[in-house]
């Protein structure tokens, strides 16, 4: 990474931090001058998550190979039960032991 | 008295910086991986303090996805602040101005949770109480930022130890933690398809603009729900 990217990347964390901040006080902030979001503008912002990190699964899932697959459809099944230290857990053995056998 | 305050808000905050350690060295050596520098690493952790949203920025900065969007992400992942600033107000109005500004910093879910748990058995929240369960947390994170990003600089090639399927995994595990989100499944199934096709004809990083375009469009699109829902909180979340 270049100096001039290295830049880009302390203002990206940043405007970040400033961006979580403004989460962290906005409802204080509502609640005392009592405004509301426009529930369509709620509704598509509540969405923002799921959407975004879909993006993030989908793809890793469909090009990763066929290991990393496995090893997310594993991590899936159980994740629908236990908690996420858990599911990297078993789904990293999942791939390391895929990885291991296919050598 | 302020003093066992303080003690006390760090012995409740123990077990959550527990849990919390492991995904904060994960964030440090998975940022080294997606290009960060140690210095890089930690200066998230502490200006931004927001796990799960660290995570998915290291991962759109390796991608090389535009900053707007990073951020933005970052902004929308965190959203769920809101909702607990604006709960937390009724408990903190004795606050001075300074006080309640780094009471909003270090405001992440299971401060929150047991500061509104407190204030239900009818103990005072104090600020000292408030400070004591955060440090615990908030120094800890940075030191295990910096202890993965240590152990990631050594890493020479992460796909060897299985590092490369630990992101996807984490954010799946985010993803199902929505679920109870209203119109979660629509919304996922058509981010999914539409960053699949986006990966095969545009090809990264527009794949993730995309595909998040598609799901957030489609929410804003779908019949508005009746009832108002609880916030959804991740359990691990720092």
């Amino acid at each position: 990474m270049d100096s001039s990217e290295h830049m880009q990347l302390i203002y990206i964390i940043l405007a970040a931090a400033v961006a979580t901040f403004l989460t962290r006080i906005g409802g204080y902030v509502m609640i005392t001058q009592m405004k509301r979001i426009p529930p369509r503008m709620e509704a598509a912002l509540n969405s923002v998550p799921a959407a975004v990190l879909s993006t993030l699964v989908a793809p890793a899932f469909v090009y990763g190979g066929f290991d990393v697959a496995a090893a997310m459809l594993v991590a899936f099944v159980v994740g629908l039960r236990v908690s996420s230290l858990w599911m990297l857990a078993i789904g990293w053995l999942a791939v390391m032991t895929i990885r291991y056998w296919s050598l | 008295m302020t003093q066992d305050d303080f003690w006390q808000g760090v012995r409740g905050g123990f077990p959550v910086m527990v849990s919390a350690s492991p995904f904060g060295a994960l964030f440090g050596a998975l940022a080294i991986d997606n290009g960060f520098s140690l210095f890089d690493a930690v200066f998230m952790s502490a200006t931004l303090y927001a796990g799960a949203s660290q995570m998915v920025g290291i991962e759109l900065f390796g991608h090389k996805v535009q900053p707007w969007l990073i951020v933005l992400s970052i902004f929308a992942v965190n959203f769920r602040h809101i909702l607990y600033s604006a709960s937390i107000a009724r408990h903190i109005r004795h606050f001075s101005a300074v006080q309640k500004f780094f009471t909003f910093f270090l405001l992440v879910d299971p401060q929150y949770a047991e500061t509104e748990k407190r204030a239900e058995r009818g103990e005072p929240v104090t600020f000292t109480w408030y400070l004591g369960f955060a440090m615990i947390i908030y120094i800890p994170w940075q030191i295990t930022t910096l202890l993965g990003a240590i152990f990631g600089q050594m890493i020479g090639e992460p796909r060897a130890i299985g590092l490369d399927v630990l992101l996807p995994i984490y954010f799946m595990g985010l993803v199902l933690g929505f679920r109870k989100r209203d119109n979660w499944l629509p919304v996922v199934a058509a981010s999914s398809l539409a960053s699949i096709a986006a990966m095969h004809f545009v090809g990264s990083p527009w794949h993730v603009s995309i595909g998040a375009i598609a799901g957030i469009l489609l929410a804003g699109c779908l019949p508005l729900p009746k009832r108002h829902e609880e916030p959804v909180t991740l359990e691990h979340e720092v």
